[in-house]
């Protein structure tokens, strides 16, 4: 059985949480099995927070932390001085950092060979297309493109369905964009 | 047939009683099992329920409100966790005396002090004695599968006592997990209208709840609570065999998770169970007979089911989240040896208390727990009875 763990690190508020539920939603729309959950800490906007996933062709049983994630996604690179997010993870993880950086400074930096290593700069497409910095849709674009976890055309039709019950229709398609976007334009690929 | 989602175990609990539809709902809002609470007053508000919700000012006045409105005739339900379940200590006596079926879902938490607001079962243990039935659940599946069928088994004139219905706090309470959520027509077939029996609102019929009663007729009327108890095994049985003939899921009073031929095995409730199925495939595909029984009813408490799926075992570890702080192990353990003492043969047990507030429980802790199942096994000898683990030395 083949289980994807991937670890969300970012700051409270950045939707890092909302982030690991779609993945696990389009996931399951292609037919695999999912668990999404944060890491529940003092709670307040800002704090450093960690979010994961578990995604199996196989139904999940297990209910422990994910402790050594193949997949590590930093949403807000400020934390790289900050946090470990190498912690736990085996020499073949992939890193998904939101920066301007290219992959192989972000790799000198996490001490990583860099072809684990992919960048894009979620929060200037957020800023293009959705008028505000929220990182975390189009980081969904990169991890599509990067590791193929969640297909493209899932992923666009999950967000299309699940942000038009909340939000109008300029939002839902700034989103699509952004996820677009991000997916042609990641780095180290 | 069912929807297949991903949602966490407490909006899953929240869309059961959305399809369930009670009469009342009286609740205070506690960590973990707020969502329900707030999801399900959503439902209320768009019209979803004809259910009338009572925000009541603390848990005891919340059971309180359950306790009358059930008394009246109504189908209840309330949700609540840790401190909350433990302010309405005095009143679950009072539901189960009364034999008011009221079903309350229970986001498991950790009991202060220190405060904590993650998940072990140490609220439910302070209400093992309680005369409620108590149902365990693995995961957000099973959480909104149990409490559909609480209602039933709770409502059935064999019976009549209430029911709480665990899932661990945050592990499965704010977890998002791929599940199904059957069809509200389903769902509502399946439960059936209720028909109060000897409601308080049936002014033809006048009847009292609750008097005085002394020496001359307590104990027979505590004596019928102890023989619905004992009605409510086979009744659990019946409703579980009705559900997984409409929907396919099987139930029993546990699960036996490749037992039949194990050499040791883990008995282990809630969220935890799932972790340790993880560990026995994998020593499974070593050789290892390891096995698991993953309680499901702990009240009533099949005793004589336990001891004959666990009596060909060599060495059981029974694993507690949740501590009575006897001094000599959880509060599952004794009773799960008790269960054991006539058996021939019998396996020899330890006790492992793990995870309070909700301290994780790894693939690792799980495979040093059953490597030292097996050297009792070999050995014959037991090194340390009972003990903590997942704890810092």
């Amino acid at each position: 059985m083949a289980i994807t763990e991937v670890r969300w690190h970012a700051r409270a508020g950045q939707g890092a949480v909302t982030a690991a539920k779609v993945l696990a939603e389009a996931t399951m729309a292609q037919g695999e099995y999912v668990q999404a959950f944060p890491e529940y800490g003092p709670e307040r906007m800002g704090a450093p927070l960690r979010a994961y996933n578990r995604i199996s062709d196989k139904p999940l049983t297990m209910h422990c932390q994910v402790t050594d994630p193949n997949v590590v996604i930093v949403v807000d690179s400020s934390l790289l001085g900050t946090q470990d997010v190498t912690e736990g993870t085996p020499e073949d993880a992939v890193f998904l950092v939101n920066t301007a950086h290219s992959p192989e400074e972000i790799a000198e930096k996490l001490g990583r060979p860099v072809d684990r290593v992919v960048t894009v700069d979620a929060t200037q497409i957020s800023i293009d297309c959705l008028g505000r910095p929220i990182p975390n849709t189009p980081l969904l674009g990169a991890l599509s493109r990067a590791t193929g976890l969640v297909g493209l055309d899932v992923l666009l039709e999950d967000l299309a369905v699940n942000l038009k019950k909340k939000f109008p229709e300029k939002i839902v398609q700034g989103n699509i964009a952004s996820v677009e976007r991000a997916y042609k334009e990641v780095k180290g690929i | 047939m069912g929807q297949r989602v991903a949602m966490t175990g407490n909006i899953a609990v929240a869309n059961a009683m959305r399809q369930i539809n009670p009469d009342v709902c009286a609740a205070y809002p506690i960590t973990p099992s707020t969502e329900i609470m707030q999801q399900f007053s959503s439902f209320v508000a768009d019209g979803l329920v004809k259910t009338v919700l009572v925000p009541a000012e603390s848990e005891h006045s919340a059971m309180s409100a359950c306790i009358g409105a059930a008394g009246a005739g109504g189908r209840v339900m309330t949700a609540t966790s840790s401190q909350g379940l433990a302010l309405m200590w005095e009143m679950l006596f009072i539901a189960a005396g009364n034999r008011l079926p009221i079903v309350l879902a229970m986001a498991n938490r950790a009991l202060s002090a220190p405060i904590n607001i993650h998940g072990d079962t140490s609220d439910a243990m302070g209400a093992r004695d309680s005369g409620w039935i108590q149902i365990f659940s693995e995961n957000a599946q099973e959480a909104y599968d149990n409490l559909i069928q609480a209602v039933r088994i709770a409502e059935h004139l064999d019976v009549r006592l209430p029911v709480m219905v665990g899932m661990d706090g945050f592990i499965i309470s704010h977890s998002i997990e791929s599940m199904e959520l059957l069809e509200d027509e389903a769902v509502r077939d399946f439960v059936g209208e209720y028909i109060p029996n000897r409601p308080l609102l049936d002014i033809q019929n006048p009847r009292t709840y609750g008097p005085l009663d002394l020496q001359d007729y307590y104990i027979e009327h505590k004596r019928q609570e102890y023989e619905a108890m004992k009605n409510a095994k086979s009744v659990i049985l019946e409703v579980a065999r009705d559900f997984s003939d409409r929907f396919g899921r099987e139930y029993g009073l546990f699960e036996s998770y490749r037992l039949d031929d194990a050499e040791v095995a883990i008995v282990v409730l809630n969220s935890a169970a799932g972790t340790v199925k993880t560990v026995i495939d994998a020593l499974r595909a070593d050789g290892v007979k390891a096995g698991l029984l993953k309680p499901r009813i702990f009240r009533p408490f099949p005793a004589d089911e336990i001891a004959a799926a666990l009596s060909g075992v060599k060495a059981v570890c029974v694993m507690d989240r949740a501590d009575g702080v006897n001094a000599v192990g959880g509060p599952l353990f004794p009773e799960f040896r008790s269960a054991l003492y006539d058996s021939n043969p019998r396996p020899m047990m330890i006790n492992k208390v793990f995870g309070l507030g909700g301290r994780d429980l790894g693939l690792h802790h799980v495979r040093e727990v059953f490597a030292e199942l097996q050297t009792i096994a070999e050995t014959g000898k037991i090194e340390t009875l009972a003990e903590y683990i997942t704890v810092r030395n």
